[in-house]
């Protein structure tokens, strides 16, 4: 009895946050577009049975006939694969260093680390647009340097959306790395190269394999969020940078088209399904290893 | 044909595998190894024996190069090893965790330093195979380190180290991690081991029982000093320092005032109202000079009755027995308050036995059975 209520608890947190909001965007989809408040119909107020009968996949069909639905999809896919590997450029050597440094100075490492969410994640992308922009620091900083005479134009490229994902999501790529470099028994390098390594292979035959949990799991964690981002590509990235949170965004509130807003968002849903699945299959994974 | 004893040490024209010359390692302010001069000899099982922190880990990571020397030099059959990395040097190790490789199988294992060699594949197939016999887990090839005991990964750490054939084989406390009754059972292993690739073996310990059971030679260490080097028995039975008598095994030390009293022979003076205690000494001492008495706890023999002749001769009191099965040891109280400890084979059955608590025993024992020590 105790453990039927105990397991219950989270299908129960599972059925209100995560199924009904779902359903409710799933009918929505499956609504049509209406001059009205909600702008959608049919509703519940015109009954059950109409309801039902009024439901179409019109909005999905839709979605496929205007490409700009699968190119931005796709641009997002390919947006998202490309920051999570700058992203792991950039955390992977941060993690080694953090695992490898004195342990005085991991504390306050970690805590570097952790610092920028302590600021509102808003405030730091208008930070960006300060430092990017064609007047903004960095250009004033390489103009003053003689680097450049013309100012680079960052601001408003995809470019600027590379940089505001890699700089978002660089903590939840470090973190999990940073745990697996951390288990690391050092004198597994050192066995390496005393069987023959330069440190160069002893890194790629002996760390990278060890480490490749972290690896996994940091890459899922910058992947997932950056699929369906919006914030970053409509501050950043212009009107060039064509990514499918965007698209939502301004179908749900330029165009007050809900349904096929609701349409995008189920597909966005179903795309991000995937890499989710594998993401839980590698942590299981790594917790059957542990044990 | 006549068996040759194995003392490559004893011969001046011997060349030694592995030469320390007045190597000093400085970690910072601290100093781990001081000026120290060793040699060690091809096909020797070389143990360095000291409590932790004695600096016997720091040199043999000189040896495997991941520490540089501060000053003074290593030389590795007769070349300077200072400036070879650990990759380069015809020396492997078998480290304390074993540091098995966990995302390979016991093969792959064995295989790692092989492979680095560029060497064909049927020579590796042929060497990791020989390496798995060696040390007897061929059915456990393809299993991964987590797969197998304690035992067994000692064994494959053991094979890996091995499997490039290194000139010098450094083991870092090799069986620390391992239960008594293995240990034992694995020390002889290793010995065979040894004898049959005809490696140089250096074994790091603490404990000096291994480094007895193993070693043809033992370097007993203190503060990054050598104190003395020597075979197992002769630092057993001839301790050149108080130190080296006191770490390995059990000893009684009595300090006294030496007066000579003939050749090689000296009378001790070490309590007011005790007839002084005669020992013989090839080191010299001058009258009134201050010397100890290292005397091991079976060499002296426990009494109920006066003993008839003895040489040196005390009567106490039983404090304390410690019955080992085997052995049991006695603490007997002298009159003055020094506890001296004696030891007796236990021959007999435990109910004939006659010395029990607090009975007067007699406790005896020759004028060679002790060593002099200065210091």
């Amino acid at each position: 009895m105790r453990r039927a209520a105990l397991i219950l608890v989270p299908y129960v947190w599972l059925l209100v946050l995560f199924l009904a909001p779902f359903l409710i965007v799933l009918k929505i989809s499956l609504s049509d577009a209406a001059l009205a408040i909600p702008p959608y119909a049919p509703t519940l107020k015109d009954g059950i049975a109409a309801l039902i009968r009024e439901l179409d996949f019109e909005n999905f069909v839709f979605l496929t006939e205007d490409d700009l639905y699968w190119k931005a999809y796709l641009s997002s896919l390919r947006i998202a694969l490309i920051s999570t590997v700058l992203t792991l450029m950039v955390g992977y050597p941060i993690a080694y260093g953090m695992a490898k440094a004195p342990d005085e100075w991991r504390a306050t490492l970690m805590m570097l680390v952790i610092l920028p969410f302590w600021t509102s994640f808003l405030i730091r992308v208008y930070a960006w647009m300060g430092i990017l922009s064609n007047e903004g620091l960095l250009n004033q900083l390489l103009t003053w340097l003689g680097l450049i005479s013309e100012p680079l134009i960052i601001l408003n490229t995809t470019t600027a959306v590379y940089i505001g994902i890699v700089y978002t999501y660089l903590p939840f790529m470090i973190l999990p790395i940073y745990a697996a470099l951390d288990r690391l028994d050092a004198s597994l390098d050192e066995a390496a190269q005393d069987l023959g390594c330069t440190r160069t292979q002893a890194f790629w035959l002996v760390t990278i394999p060890l480490s490749r949990n972290g690896i996994v799991a940091g890459s899922f964690l910058v992947f997932i969020p950056a699929l369906g981002e919006f914030v970053i590509p409509s501050l950043l990235g212009g009107s060039g940078t064509l990514m499918i949170g965007k698209v939502l965004w301004e179908e749900f509130f330029n165009n007050r088209d809900w349904p096929v807003a609701s349409a995008v968002a189920v597909i966005l849903l179903l795309i991000l399904v995937v890499p989710i699945v594998l993401f839980q299959r590698n942590q299981q994974k790594q917790q059957e290893a542990e044990q | 044909m006549s068996q040759t004893v194995f003392a490559p040490w004893d011969d001046p024209n011997e060349k030694p595998l592995i030469r320390f010359q007045n190597v000093t390692k400085r970690f910072g302010d601290f100093v781990a190894i001081d000026d120290l001069t060793l040699d060690i000899f091809a096909q020797e099982f070389f143990a360095l024996l000291g409590p932790s922190g004695c600096g016997k880990t720091t040199m043999m990571r000189m040896l495997a190069g991941f520490e540089t020397v501060t000053e003074g030099r290593i030389e590795l059959a007769g070349k300077d090893i200072g400036p070879v990395p650990p990759n380069e040097r015809a020396v492997n190790m078998m480290f304390q965790s074993y540091a098995l490789f966990p995302h390979l199988s016991v093969w792959e294992n064995i295989a790692f330093g092989l492979k680095r060699d560029r060497k064909s594949k049927a020579e590796i197939d042929a060497r990791v195979d020989e390496m798995l016999k060696l040390v007897r887990l061929e059915k456990f090839a393809r299993r991964k380190p987590h797969q197998i005991s304690g035992g067994q990964r000692q064994r494959v750490a053991l094979a890996r180290s091995l499997a490039k054939a290194p000139k010098l084989l450094l083991l870092d406390e090799p069986l620390g991690a391992l239960d008594k009754k293995l240990r034992q059972d694995t020390q002889f292993e290793l010995m065979d081991i040894q004898e049959t690739t005809g490696t140089t073996f250096v074994i790091v310990t603490h404990d000096q029982e291994e480094a007895m059971t193993v070693a043809s030679r033992v370097a007993v260490m203190d503060e990054g000093r050598i104190i003395q080097v020597a075979t197992p028995a002769a630092i057993y039975e001839y301790p050149n320092s108080v130190y080296v008598a006191d770490f390995i095994g059990d000893v009684n030390i009595i300090q006294g005032i030496a007066t000579p009293s003939g050749d090689e022979s000296y009378a001790l003076n070490w309590a007011e109202g005790q007839p002084p205690i005669t020992a013989t000494s090839q080191t010299k001492f001058a009258e009134g000079q201050k010397a100890h008495l290292a005397i091991r706890p079976e060499k002296i023999s426990i009494s109920s009755e006066k003993p008839e002749g003895a040489v040196n001769l005390l009567q106490g009191k039983v404090l304390d027995i410690a019955y080992l099965g085997n052995l049991s040891t006695y603490h007997v109280a002298l009159p003055g308050g020094q506890v001296i400890k004696a030891q007796t084979a236990n021959t007999r059955r435990i109910a004939r036995r006659n010395i029990t608590w607090e009975d007067p025993v007699w406790i005896s024992w020759t004028a060679t059975a002790g060593v002099m020590l200065e210091q």
